[in-house]
């Protein structure tokens, strides 16, 4: 029994100083972000999404956690980016699917527009995206990205979400968008059908989302596919710093982003229909966005205005 | 159900079986049937210590005017003879069918495990009853549950005159050896570093909520049996107030391996990818035709695994 105890207190006491240096550590990490960042975290309460009684949805997105993150994200928001947002008013209170165009070679323009529809709408949403089948297979980056309400890009899952009410982001033209080369900027690829299927199975309004600034961050100039074959990347850009600059050289450019809202597009029919009749549903909302983005650059003043 | 009816039980000797029939020997007579004794048998427990692939077992079947038959009898023990299990379990079950039909039994049965779904990177969260039953793709061990049930589901089309109901509970947790509850009873609890699923666990009583619910009239299919809300597996372990030792991967699978070889642990090297990804059910068609709900709370079920540890919830 006396070795037991002691094992015991022994186990205790690292757990409680384990505790003790979290609370800590988080409280000094927050302090790093001023004042400012107590009103975000205080969006983060007042989300729709329902929580168990330990703080996580079903999906695993932890809102206590996503605090650490958020103001580091609200930083690059608000400092590097200075991003402007137009028309986040169109933005549904109930599910809606944003559809946006990709782009700048590092998929930053999703988490721009997460931190616009949570610092700047009001009541805040949270993003859910949907991401890459093989992210779960990595360590950290899994429950990172799982924290942190992002979920496994399946047919299934975003059903699930969109019928919980959440606000899900979906990129049509996946990597070709994110990928193309700096002569092709602001020209969207073709789009992907699934997400009109989802629309319409779940009768859930499409707000078209334009991006306008993120293309300039890392202007490729070709897109050396034999390397990025040989290396396993999805594409391997060469623009004015990379690999020029080495690691170095990824740092986006400190362009400013202009995210555009449109009114959300309601769309009805049957969602098995045949690709032809979903990809003229699908259009529409493709050559919105192109509208939008033509728009949205005649608009704009200059790379860094 | 009236005095006269009559429920069979196989594998009534495990814990699930006795709980099952201390659940239901006021209202209907009990029949087990079980290689293994059944101690603390209820008197009026009628029970047979035999293997159900024996003569004797249809002896019953024929005697006795049988009103449901649970089909808990499948051996699940990566440790022991594998080829010895399957037959037994394959057979056993293929038996169990058979007198199903000949005597025209009106209910079947059958407890069968989310397990079979499979843990995959790929998975959605939550996998419907219709989800392909991916398991035995990386763990072998684990095809016999995948093709029992898979044999028990044919039948399901074959023979409408039969309520054939396949019920797949997630994680069982109880005064059990299982493999989740023996993981759970570690003094300290192994995960892999960089990684933390979310998890779904059940209470023993809960699924034995969910068998004598599948015993209704007009019931009849497959279901998945869920208990509380899911959480992460840190989670789980934090409730329990344990300490949770984790290990990268490229240390974990090589060590558990070795352990295995040894013998020093029962859980199955393949069983990591359960601590890995996600495997988790949709329960909502149980909720919906079942009429099952979980009764027991998250703290509830994670309570009876640790009586007789050192440690006591500490939140």
């Amino acid at each position: 029994m006396g070795r037991s105890g002691k094992l015991r207190r022994a186990i205790d006491e690292l757990s409680r100083g384990q505790a003790n240096l979290s609370a800590r550590v988080r409280e000094n990490w927050l302090a790093l972000f001023g004042d400012q960042s107590s009103d975000d975290l205080a969006k983060l309460d007042r989300l729709p999404t329902q929580l168990n009684e330990y703080g996580f949805d079903p999906f695993g997105f932890q809102p206590e956690f996503a605090k650490l993150v958020v103001p580091l994200f609200a930083l690059i928001y608000r400092h590097y980016f200075r991003v402007k947002v137009y028309g986040i008013e169109n933005l549904p209170a109930g599910r809606c699917l944003l559809i946006a165009n990709h782009s700048g070679q590092i998929p930053l323009d999703g988490m721009m527009i997460g931190c616009s529809i949570l610092l700047d709408a009001d009541p805040p949403r949270f993003i859910r995206s949907m991401i890459e089948r093989w992210i779960p297979s990595l360590p950290f980056v899994s429950v990172f990205f799982a924290r942190l309400g992002q979920v496994v890009g399946t047919p299934e899952n975003c059903e699930r979400l969109l019928r919980r009410g959440e606000a899900i982001l979906v990129f049509p033209e996946g990597s070709r968008g994110i990928s193309k080369e700096f002569r092709r900027r602001y020209q969207l690829e073709s789009f992907g059908l699934g997400f009109m299927r989802l629309a319409l199975a779940t009768e859930t309004p499409i707000v078209p989302i334009a991006v306008v600034g993120a293309e300039e961050q890392a202007p490729s100039m070709l897109n050396f596919e034999a390397l990025a074959k040989l290396l396993n990347m999805p594409s391997f850009p060469v623009t004015p710093t990379f690999p020029l600059l080495g690691p170095l050289g990824l740092l986006p450019l400190p362009v400013r982003y202009h995210i555009h809202f449109g009114e959300p597009l309601q769309f009805e029919g049957d969602p098995n229909d045949e690709e032809d009749e979903i990809g003229r549903k699908v259009e529409v909302v493709r050559s919105t966005i192109q509208r939008m983005l033509h728009d949205g650059l005649s608009q704009r003043q200059g790379l860094f205005r | 159900m009236n005095e006269t009816s009559k429920i069979l039980i196989t594998g009534i000797s495990g814990k699930l079986g006795q709980l099952l029939a201390a659940r239901l020997h006021r209202d209907s007579e009990i029949i087990g049937i079980d290689r293994r004794p059944f101690r603390r048998r209820p008197k009026d427990v009628d029970h047979n210590q035999i293997d159900i692939r024996r003569k004797k077992a249809e002896d019953i079947f024929r005697t006795q005017s049988i009103a449901a038959v649970f089909h808990m009898g499948i051996i699940h023990d990566p440790r022991k003879n594998s080829e010895e299990h399957h037959t037994m379990n394959l057979i056993g079950t293929q038996k169990i069918l058979d007198y199903v039909e000949r005597y025209r039994i009106p209910k079947l049965v059958f407890l069968s495990s989310a397990n079979i779904y499979g843990a995959r990177a790929t998975n959605s969260q939550f996998l419907n009853e219709e989800s392909p039953l991916m398991a035995a793709t990386s763990f072998h061990q684990i095809r016999d549950l995948v093709s029992v049930d898979m044999l028990v589901n044919s039948f399901f089309w074959k023979h409408p005159e039969v309520e054939t109901v396949i019920l797949r509970p997630v994680h069982i947790i109880g005064d059990v050896s299982n493999a989740p509850s023996n993981y759970l009873r570690l003094p300290v609890v192994p995960t892999i570093l960089g990684f933390d699923p979310m998890v779904q666990v059940i209470h023993e009583e809960d699924v034995v909520e969910a068998l004598t619910l599948a015993l209704r009239p007009g019931i009849r299919g497959v279901f998945n049996i869920v208990g509380p809300s899911p959480v992460p597996l840190s989670q789980i372990i934090a409730i329990l107030g344990k300490p949770n030792l984790r290990l990268p991967l490229p240390v974990f699978r090589p060590t558990l391996e070795r352990l295995w070889k040894l013998k020093l642990t029962s859980f199955p090297p393949p069983e990591i990818d359960f601590i890995r990804f996600t495997c988790m059910v949709d329960g909502g068609r149980a909720n919906r035709v079942l009429e099952y709900k979980p009764l027991k709370s998250l703290r509830e079920t994670l309570e009876i695994i640790q009586q007789d540890d050192i440690y006591h919830i500490t939140r």
